[in-house]
């Protein structure tokens, strides 16, 4: 068995299916670069039509937030209902809104 | 089933009680049907299980490739070729999905390489079984994916995200797999005298393995409690076992074929079918690298793998080259 070298990079995988909607992240891969990653992106993800584009970026660059942030994070918008619709009554006469 | 044997900590299933605040919240959202991510707490235990029973999963896709693998280039047709093509590629594609929620709890795809190449992890038993004759597709696509998919359909509601969506991905895959293997049945046990021979005994040697997937009775396995408790295992394996059948008789006598279990029949009370256990010294046996095929699958795997070295290499030192003469002409 041979090693020599490192193994290639981790590339995160982002999707967009037939019906228009946002790139979604569908899984990674190894691959020696954003090109083939792409290449095999499309055999690995793609088998049965799932997209129409992909998008693979490196996982190394990837940012994210820690799920100990969670409260500092997101708490602010808990007391802030009325950005909800179903926070104002709007009488049944006015129709539809 | 894919991952037969995992040995757990063995240390019993702690109660609430008895976990500090940390962990008791980690198993309380584990209660509550809640998604357990990468870079949430989890407990040693936790991650080595999953690391054990995923690697293990992705190792039975990759060497679960050779037995099939083998008829390519004899398929009856030219139809039947390009699916089983289509089959086998899937399995890579069922690997490549797992290693990458493997990947998520800190191995690398390396260290689980060299761990299968070295033998040191395992793979599913029922791939260290020839496959002698065009009927063996039929029968592995029929029993061995069909086992598969009971296994695999429960664990999409597993705690650990990655593995519970890998799980899905698969899932949607599987019948295809099961349904040709099953149509190929149908075509065989139809056809003449010699066909339907072929049928019945690639169902006669397949048979026993299929069950063994579901890995040892539950008296046997006693590090159930714990994967249970952490929802990386939903159902227990005779459970499992006894579903298999139930679901598996009727598409026999629907083929016209014999299950080979002179003990097999309906049991009233139980609402199930009786039957035999398969030969559990031979399931042991094979687990401990002494089945037909086991020597092998892992030397066709490390020949793979040596093989491909210069293309991975290769295409590497490309990558680094078209790098620096970006940065150059920049
Ligand atoms: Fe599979
Ligand atoms: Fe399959
Ligand atoms: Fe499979």
């Amino acid at each position: 068995m041979t090693n020599a070298t490192q193994e290639w990079p981790l590339f995160e995988i982002f999707i967009r299916g037939q019906h228009g909607l946002s790139h979604r992240h569908v899984g990674s891969l190894h691959a020696p670069d954003a090109e083939m990653a792409i290449k095999n992106a499309r055999d690995v993800y793609t088998r049965r039509n799932e997209g129409v584009s992909i998008w693979v970026v490196q996982a190394s660059d990837i940012a994210a937030s820690s799920p100990e942030e969670k409260g500092s994070l997101y708490e602010p918008a808990n007391d802030k209902v009325y950005r909800h619709p179903t926070f104002f009554d709007i009488p049944d006469e006015v129709g539809a809104m | 089933m894919y991952a037969q044997m995992i040995k757990s900590t063995g240390e019993g299933v702690k109660s609430l009680d008895e976990m500090d605040p940390q962990e008791r919240a980690f198993q309380e959202r584990i209660n509550a049907g809640g998604k357990i991510e990468p870079k949430d707490w989890m407990p040693d235990g936790y991650r080595k299980n999953l690391i054990r029973q995923i690697g293990q999963h992705a190792h039975s896709e990759i060497v679960g490739q050779l037995p099939e693998g083998n008829w390519i280039t004899r398929a009856p047709t030219l139809e039947r070729k390009a699916i089983l093509l289509a089959k086998v590629q899937d399995e890579a594609g069922h690997g490549l999905y797992l290693y990458c929620a493997a990947e998520t709890l800190g191995v690398t795809r390396d260290q689980l390489t060299r761990d299968l190449l070295s033998g040191k992890m395992k793979y599913s038993s029922i791939f260290n079984y020839p496959t002698l004759t065009w009927a063996d597709m039929g029968a592995v696509g029929w029993l061995v994916d069909g086992a598969a998919i009971m296994n695999q359909v429960p664990l999409q509601r597993t705690s650990y995200g990655p593995y519970a969506r890998a799980m899905v991905r698969i899932c949607k895959e599987e019948s295809f797999h099961q349904r040709q293997g099953y149509d190929i049945m149908m075509k065989m046990a139809k056809g003449t005298e010699a066909q339907k021979k072929m049928a019945q005994d690639a169902l006669n040697r397949f048979w026993g393995p299929a069950l063994m997937m579901f890995g040892p009775s539950d008296e046997n396995s006693v590090h159930s409690a714990q994967s249970m408790a952490w929802k990386i295992k939903m159902n227990s394996n005779d459970e499992l076992r006894q579903k298999f059948v139930d679901e598996c008789v009727p598409q026999a006598e629907y083929l016209g074929l014999t299950v080979p279990d002179p003990e097999l029949k309906w049991n009233e009370e139980r609402g199930h079918y009786d039957f035999t256990q398969p030969d559990w010294d031979e399931f042991f046996d094979v687990l401990r690298g002494n089945g037909p095929c086991n020597t092998e699958r892992l030397e066709a795997r490390n020949k793979a793998w040596d093989d491909g070295a210069w293309v991975r290499d290769g295409l590497m030192a490309h990558a680094a080259k078209k790098r620096a003469a970006k940065l150059a002409a920049e």
